[in-house]
C-alpha cells in the first residue's frame, strides 16, 4: 500500500494553474559578482511576495516571485542601487510590496506604536512602584 | 462596582469574538492593487504571440480610442471563465489588447482557437516584466485605458456577466 501511494505520488502532475516555462533565467541563478548577489538577496528578503502575501520573493516559490527575483538581479548587475528598485516597485505595488515600509501617514501608527507602547509601560511602571513605596 | 468588574473578561471575550466573526463573516480585501491607476501605461512592445495576431505596444494606447488591456495566459483557469465575458465585450464594440504571460505559442494559440479570440493583438510577455511594469499581480487581470495612455481602471481577477456593463461604462466614460 505505501508503495502504492509513493508510486502514486511520484506519476502525480500536479494540478496547479501555472505557467509550463521554466522559472525566469535569473530567477534561481546567482550573480557571478558575490558583492552584488549580496546586495541582491538583501533586497530580495524585505519584497513581499504579491502572490503569497506573508512571504519575501527570496523565500516563496511563486512563479511571480521568480519574476521579481529576476528583476531585482538583474537591474542590480546593470547597477542600479536597491533603493532604486524597491522605488520602482513601490511605485507600482504601493508600500505594501516591502517588507520595511517608509514612514508616512498611513504606516506612521506602525513605526510609532511601539515607542508609545513602551512610554505607557514606564508610567504605568513608575505608578505602581511608587505605591508600593508608600506602603 | 467590585460586582460590575467581575463582568470585564467576560465583554472582553464578546469583543474578541466580534472582532473574528467580522473576520469571518466580510474578510479583508487582500488584492494588491496597482500604483499606476491614474497614471500613465509604461512604455513598453511586445512582439506577437501567435501568427496572424500582432503584438502590442504602447503606441495602441495613445491613439484617442479608449480600449482594454487584458492580462491572461492559457494556464489561468479563471482566464477561460472570463473568456465569454471578453467576447460580449468585443461585441459591444470594445477593442481588447491581451497580454499573453509567462506562456507559449503553441498553447496560447489553442487556447484563443477554443474559447474565441476577442484580442486586437496579443502581446508575448515571456518573462512577464510588462506584468510587473504595470503593477499587476496575477491572472487575469484588466485594465481600461483611456486614448492617451493613462490608466482609468484595474480590474482584479476574472470579468464576471455583472462586471462587464461597469467596464464598458468605463471604457464609454474613458472616452
Amino acid at each position: 500500500m505505501k508503495r502504492l501511494v509513493a508510486l502514486a505520488l511520484l506519476v502525480a502532475a500536479p494540478a496547479f494553474a501555472d505557467t509550463p516555462l521554466p522559472p525566469a533565467a535569473m530567477a534561481d541563478t546567482q550573480l557571478p559578482d558575490p558583492r552584488q548577489e549580496a546586495k541582491a538577496k538583501a533586497l530580495m528578503d524585505e519584497l513581499r511576495c504579491v502572490v503569497c502575501q506573508g512571504q519575501a520573493i527570496a523565500d516563496s516559490d511563486a512563479d511571480m516571485a521568480g519574476q521579481m527575483r529576476a528583476l531585482v538581479r538583474e537591474r542590480i548587475a546593470q547597477g542600479e542601487s536597491p533603493d532604486q528598485i524597491r522605488d520602482w516597485l513601490i511605485d507600482r505595488y504601493g508600500a505594501y510590496i516591502t517588507y520595511d515600509p517608509p514612514m508616512s501617514a498611513v504606516t506612521a501608527p506602525l513605526w510609532l506604536a511601539p515607542i508609545v507602547l513602551l512610554l505607557a509601560g514606564v508610567w504605568i511602571a513608575r505608578a505602581s512602584f511608587k505605591q508600593r513605596r508608600r506602603r | 462596582m467590585r460586582k460590575a468588574l467581575i463582568w470585564l473578561p467576560f465583554v472582553a471575550f464578546v469583543g474578541v469574538l466580534a472582532v473574528v466573526a467580522i473576520g469571518l463573516f466580510r474578510p479583508a480585501d487582500r488584492d494588491v492593487r496597482s500604483a499606476l491607476v491614474g497614471h500613465e501605461l509604461p512604455e513598453f512592445a511586445l512582439p506577437a504571440m501567435v501568427e496572424g495576431v500582432p503584438g502590442v505596444d504602447k503606441a495602441r494606447f495613445t491613439q484617442g480610442t479608449p480600449r482594454l488591456l487584458n492580462v491572461f495566459a492559457s494556464w489561468c483557469i479563471p482566464c477561460i471563465a472570463e473568456s465569454p465575458q471578453l467576447m460580449r465585450l468585443k461585441a459591444m464594440g470594445v477593442p481588447i489588447e491581451g497580454v499573453a504571460v509567462r506562456d507559449t505559442p503553441e498553447n496560447t494559440g489553442i487556447f484563443l482557437r477554443r474559447y474565441g479570440n476577442p484580442f486586437v493583438g496579443v502581446g508575448d510577455d515571456r518573462d512577464g516584466r510588462l506584468q510587473l511594469a504595470i503593477g499587476s499581480s496575477g491572472v487575469p487581470e484588466s485594465y481600461v485605458i483611456d486614448g492617451k495612455g493613462r490608466i482609468v481602471l484595474q480590474h482584479i481577477g476574472d470579468i464576471r456577466a455583472e462586471d462587464v456593463e461597469t467596464i464598458a461604462a468605463a471604457v464609454r466614460g474613458a472616452r
